[in-house]
């Protein structure tokens, strides 16, 4: 259902069943550091390249998931995921070992959150009992598909973002449960171009959001 | 965000953290300066070993770009350039670290269209340019030298 112009309210409150997140080792010598499921040490999670070691990542983080909420890939109807390579590889080769229907996400930094608003909806709707909104980043492939080859010599700008080596998946379920935050509303945004073109600066860029809320 | 476009980039200005100006001019002069000298001392002693001063120089370019280039193999330039920016990017190392760089990082993509469609991804620019620019002056240089022939 509708509110106002934009607001999608879910009539049904999809919850959260179960969630996970699998972290590389950087991440896991932050202050979230004790919260993840899973720290990976090693960077190329025992793989040839930074890519498939993303797409490890993530195929680790649907088995985190689905262990944790005790159902097999088959429960699962749907799974909306996405990442930051071409063509969305890193997930896609990480999903192909799991028989659930895929549906590719690509919203850079907010795919996380634009594949839970897809699975809520589908959820919401009743058309899927069980979805997936999974995402994963590397901070190695971002590096060498976007900026810098690792080993270039050249100086960070004091602006320039670090991007997250990890994966993090949530189980959105049309069950009612207890003690599980419920999806009750969600907001698609615009896209706000404020002339920011200076690409180590991508907070400035990504911090203007335009929210209105309309009658 | 009903701001114009002119007035957020002001605001940006504000917020970003600066980049530490004197701090990295310090740490280029002096590593950039290190290497300088460090060529000043192979050319003082390839000229002692005997070899003449065309090949003395050549010989200092090329145990520049050899160092620099196995520093980069090693994962070791990037760690030094990190404080030194300029120091090490404005001497030969910088062009040869933009080689060597981007060649390790796209063999995962096998050698031909990896290393070879990307090693002068980095340098590319730089190799073109320059190319082009001395192509112009030997022209302008050559007309010249007609004229005043």
């Amino acid at each position: 259902m509708r509110i106002g112009k934009y607001v999608i309210e879910f009539q049904n409150k999809p919850s959260v069943a179960e969630w996970s997140a699998v972290a590389g080792k950087k991440e896991g010598e932050g202050p979230l550091g004790k919260l993840f499921d899973m720290v990976i040490e090693d960077a190329t999670d025992g793989k040839d390249t930074w890519e498939q070691a993303e797409s490890e990542f993530q195929k680790t983080s649907i088995g985190v998931l689905l262990d944790k909420a005790g159902i097999k890939d088959t429960d699962v109807d749907v799974v909306y995921a996405g990442d930051l390579l071409n063509q969305c590889s890193g997930t896609g080769f990480g999903l192909r070992g799991y028989e659930i229907p895929f549906s590719g996400v690509y919203g850079a930094c907010s795919t996380s959150v634009l594949a839970m608003i897809n699975a809520a909806i589908g959820v919401d709707s009743g058309i899927f009992r069980k979805a997936i909104s999974s995402t994963s980043s590397h901070f190695c492939s971002a590096e060498k598909q976007f900026r810098q080859p690792l080993e270039y010599g050249g100086q960070r700008s004091p602006t320039a973002q670090w991007t997250v080596t990890g994966a993090a998946s949530a189980l959105i379920s049309g069950e009612k449960l207890q003690n599980r935050p419920v999806i009750e509303k969600a907001i698609i945004g615009r896209i706000v171009d404020k002339g920011v073109t200076d690409s180590a600066n991508m907070g400035a860029a990504m911090a203007p959001v335009d929210v209105k809320i309309e009658p | 965000m009903d701001i114009s476009n002119k007035k957020y980039d002001e605001m940006v200005k504000k917020a970003s953290p600066p980049s530490p100006v004197v701090k990295n001019c310090i740490w280029a002069f002096c590593v950039g300066g290190a290497i300088c000298c460090f060529g000043e001392l192979l050319f003082k002693l390839y000229g002692m070993a005997g070899m003449s001063q065309t090949e003395t120089r050549t010989m200092v370019s090329v145990t520049l770009i050899v160092i620099a280039a196995v520093l980069t193999g090693i994962g070791i330039f990037d760690k030094i350039a990190k404080y030194a920016g300029a120091g090490t990017v404005v001497p030969i190392t910088g062009f040869a670290n933009s080689v060597v760089a981007p060649a390790l990082e796209h063999k995962s993509e096998g050698f031909v269209m990896g290393t070879g469609a990307n090693i002068f991804r980095v340098s590319g620019p730089v190799i073109a340019y320059g190319i082009f620019t001395s192509t112009a002056f030997g022209i302008v240089y050559y007309i010249i030298q007609k004229v005043i022939m």
